[in-house]
């Protein structure tokens, strides 16, 4: 068996359930910690990745600048990840920028249909001579052969693997199958899974993916991150170890790492909250979450419904100010009916 | 209908200067500042379509008679056409405003390569239009695509967070300004009219295309096309008073 790469992303995923407000001291000390106990890559900031703290998704409490030099400072063996979304970043505002602090790896991504938006940022990085990874986000609403497609784009680009995203936790085991072990026996290069945890899948989709070829995981710590939250690392190593999967990752080390973010970073542990079952069976980007339940609140409509309606408009992740149009359009007809 | 037409791009203008009077660029931003060069040593006049960031910004809506004393006009972009007057409107409306941000959606069928491959130049720039037109310091544009199917209209938000903001002013220029873009595009309409939600000023435009020559799912593609247009009318109109 061979090894796997584990991909960090509690100071990134994370962002989105404390609205983006990571300080200093949470990245410091988290950083430390994974650096520690052997993560392979740390990503770091807002929830939507550089260049993304926005009214839209939300105003990150420091600028990326500030994070990333924190995390570059208490990254020793661990490499520096950021996530980059075309259309949200560019390379002269925010990716140079990012280089500057020494950022070693770069996760350019679009929506799963998008792969032509990331060209430039990825030839960039990889000119720059990082490790540059392309990353197919929302992949749940894409075929199997359109991902293909766009993934073969990203590896034209010079993307030297491909992370496929279920960023609203709307996979089961067998759309992980059936998609990732068609892409392994297809694509050159090494595949990666992302999953989230809204029907209950995330470690179960984890494992599916890596049984199916995939060589990169994704997980965050108590599973830290947008809505239902992600794979829980420390569950995801405990389990490649019984499972004798060649990590080189010290399992006291995560578990550690992991109460540190319990303590000192998570607001609340992410739970499967009902409003992320409905996200999930919805496909709707988990980010979502706190938005809905916010304008829902204001404008007395129920969040279920925003989230099923958003499922129906097929929106994306970035389209967040579609969720005060529906529930403006169902407050409207909620008021009509009544009278 | 005796109308010129050639395969040759550029070089068909080059090859015969009296081709046209008046070049519209539709190519991409890395093409026309090639293009901008050749075409100033012709002394042509050009609309630019492209993001390019090289001619004199003009949104139909607030600038168009001081663009007609420019050689070269940019049209901005598509997002830019859309929310920029609107942006204009809140910096003539509201004193105090630290930020400015604009959110364009559009169908991923109406995003041809040249506007995939320049995301950067399309965001750079919407905000230096957004930032020299509402007088706005700090602003930030973003775009998405959607795939959906069948396709979305574009859509576009304003969010703007204004000290003490003056609600009944802006709702009324917003108005007015809508009324003023319909005229050359009918399917510019308002869907969250002039909000405070959130600590913060949302409003709303959807832009739906005539589905005459493009599909009407290409609001993005009509909308800054109708605004070169009208550029290029009142060009003319002034050349015949010429």
């Amino acid at each position: 068996m061979g090894k796997i790469i584990i991909n960090d992303v509690t100071l990134r995923d994370g962002s989105h359930a404390i609205s983006h407000r990571l300080t200093k001291e949470h990245i410091a000390s988290y950083a430390k910690a994974a650096d520690s106990a052997g993560i392979h890559i740390v990503d770091v900031g807002h929830g939507n990745g550089i260049g993304a703290s926005s009214l839209q998704v939300g105003l990150s409490l420091l600028s990326d600048y500030e994070m990333l030099e924190v995390a570059r400072n208490n990254l020793i063996n661990s490499k520096l990840g950021v996530h980059v979304i075309p259309g949200f970043a560019t390379i002269k505002k925010d990716l140079s920028r990012a280089f500057e602090i020494g950022v070693d790896v770069v996760r350019v991504a679009s929506h799963c249909t998008e792969a032509d938006t990331t060209e430039r940022h990825i030839s960039y990085a990889r000119e720059k001579g990082k490790e540059v990874y392309g990353v197919l986000m929302m992949s749940h609403m894409a075929s199997k052969e359109v991902l293909l497609e766009e993934a073969l784009k990203m590896q034209s680009y010079g993307a030297e693997g491909i992370i496929i995203m279920d960023s609203a936790g709307a996979y089961l085991s067998n759309d992980v199958k059936d998609r990732i072990s068609f892409l392994v026996s297809t694509l050159k290069i090494p595949i990666g899974f992302h999953s989230h945890n809204n029907l209950g899948m995330a470690i179960a989709n984890s494992i599916t993916a890596l049984e199916s070829g995939a060589k990169i995981l994704d997980g965050s710590a108590r599973g830290f991150g947008a809505g239902a939250g992600n794979a829980q690392l420390e569950v995801l190593v405990a389990v490649l170890e019984k499972m004798r999967y060649e990590t080189n990752i010290d399992l006291y080390k995560v578990l550690d790492a992991a109460e540190i973010a319990e303590e000192e970073i998570i607001e609340a542990i992410p739970t499967i909250k009902s409003i992320s079952i409905v996200s999930g069976l919805s496909g709707v980007f988990s980010g979502f979450a706190k938005h809905v339940m916010r304008v829902a609140n204001e404008y007395k409509v129920d969040p279920r419904n925003v989230f099923f309606e958003l499922g129906k408009r097929k929106v994306i992740a970035g389209q967040e100010d579609i969720i005060v149009e529906v529930a403006l359009q169902l407050s409207n007809k909620q008021n009509r009916e009544a009278e | 209908m005796s109308v010129n037409v050639s395969d040759q791009g550029i070089d068909a203008i080059i090859k015969n200067p009296d081709y046209c009077d008046l070049v519209f660029d539709a190519t991409s931003a890395l093409s026309h500042r090639h293009h901008a060069q050749i075409l100033r040593e012709l002394d042509k006049v050009v609309i630019d379509l492209t993001p390019a960031n090289v001619g004199h910004f003009c949104i139909s809506a607030v600038n168009l008679d001081e663009c007609l004393n420019y050689k070269n006009i940019n049209m901005v972009t598509c997002g830019g056409q859309a929310s920029i007057p609107l942006s204009y409107v809140i910096g003539q409306t509201q004193k105090e405003i630290d930020y400015i941000e604009v959110v364009s959606t559009i169908a991923s069928r109406s995003a041809g390569p040249a506007t995939r491959l320049n995301i950067d130049e399309y965001i750079e720039t919407t905000e230096r239009g957004i930032e020299l037109f509402s007088k706005c310091k700090k602003v930030k544009a973003i775009l998405n695509l959607n795939p959906a199917e069948p396709c979305i209209d574009m859509q576009t938000t304003i969010y703007a967070l204004v000290k003490n903001p003056d609600l009944d002013i802006l709702k009324k220029g917003i108005n007015e300004m809508v009324q003023k873009i319909q005229r050359y595009v009918p399917g510019y309409s308002l869907i969250i009219p002039p909000t405070y939600e959130n600590n913060r000023i949302v409003i709303s435009v959807r832009v739906r295309g005539l589905g005459d020559y493009l599909p009407s799912y290409a609001g993005n593609l009509d909308i800054i096309n109708c605004a070169a247009i009208t550029v290029a009318e009142e060009y003319a109109k002034l050349m015949a008073s010429r």
